[in-house]
């Protein structure tokens, strides 16, 4: 059996999509797959998801219309934004996040959380979804090291 | 279009979700059962075919009409 795995850093709306679609399809194609969160990445395990999108430093973002840079910083922007990207994802028939995320553990995808950002910003696990593994670089490298595809994101 | 045993209506869904509809679905069937799936993603074409050269299922039929994709898969 093909592995793959995956480091997830990002918490932010639109980077927390590729771990969860790439994974889900490895999965649906036979994959063995391990996503490691760490970081700010570990926002894409909480029960409650609850990210957002800014369009700050993101040039390439595209906008319906033009928004001067010093505007994209107002107070509510970023909700706005997040608002935004969230109904084109759903005019597009792109997933909910967290349908995603319960795809891949229906289909077996191992999640592991990254013990030593727990820590450092004192998370409460019991935020967390269940079925997740904790631990350290080490715990990845276990099945990284074996594996075909090893992808950070 | 040849009988099935199943059909699984993908219509308006994105990647990946075609295929996780279909994977589950295939999951159900009996090994040489067919799945007839309709997406409108023109991306699934290619990953149709992709996905079935990946798994062992077959790719019987994979046609446009109207602007919908059908797909004829028989379970490996």
């Amino acid at each position: 059996m093909k592995k793959l795995a995956i480091i997830a850093t990002k918490g932010t709306l639109d980077w927390a999509y590729p771990p969860f679609i790439l994974a889900s399809t490895a999965a649906a194609l036979g994959y063995e797959v391990q996503i490691f969160f760490t970081f700010y990445g570990l926002q894409l395990l909480r029960k409650k998801l609850d990210l957002k999108v800014s369009s700050l430093g993101n040039p390439a973002m595209p906008m319906p219309m033009p928004v001067p840079v010093l505007m994209q910083a107002l107070p509510g922007m970023e909700s706005f934004m997040t608002m935004m990207m969230k109904k084109t994802m759903k005019s597009k028939g792109v997933a909910e996040l967290g349908d995603l995320r319960d795809l891949c553990q229906e289909a077996d995808v191992k999640f592991i959380a990254c013990q030593m950002t727990v820590d450092l910003f004192e998370f409460d696990t019991k935020d967390f979804i269940g079925d997740i593994e904790y631990g350290g670089a080490a715990t990845f490298f276990e099945f990284a090291g074996e594996s075909d595809i090893c992808l950070y994101i | 279009m040849s009988n099935f045993d199943q059909e699984l209506d993908a219509s308006g869904l994105n990647c990946p979700l075609p295929i996780l509809k279909a994977k589950k679905a295939i999951n159900g069937l009996a090994s040489g059962q067919v799945l007839h799936i309709i997406a409108t993603d023109p991306g699934s074409v290619k990953d149709f075919a992709s996905f079935c050269s990946q798994t062992g299922n077959v790719l019987m039929e994979s046609t446009e009409e109207g602007g919908k994709y059908h797909f004829l898969i028989k379970k490996g």
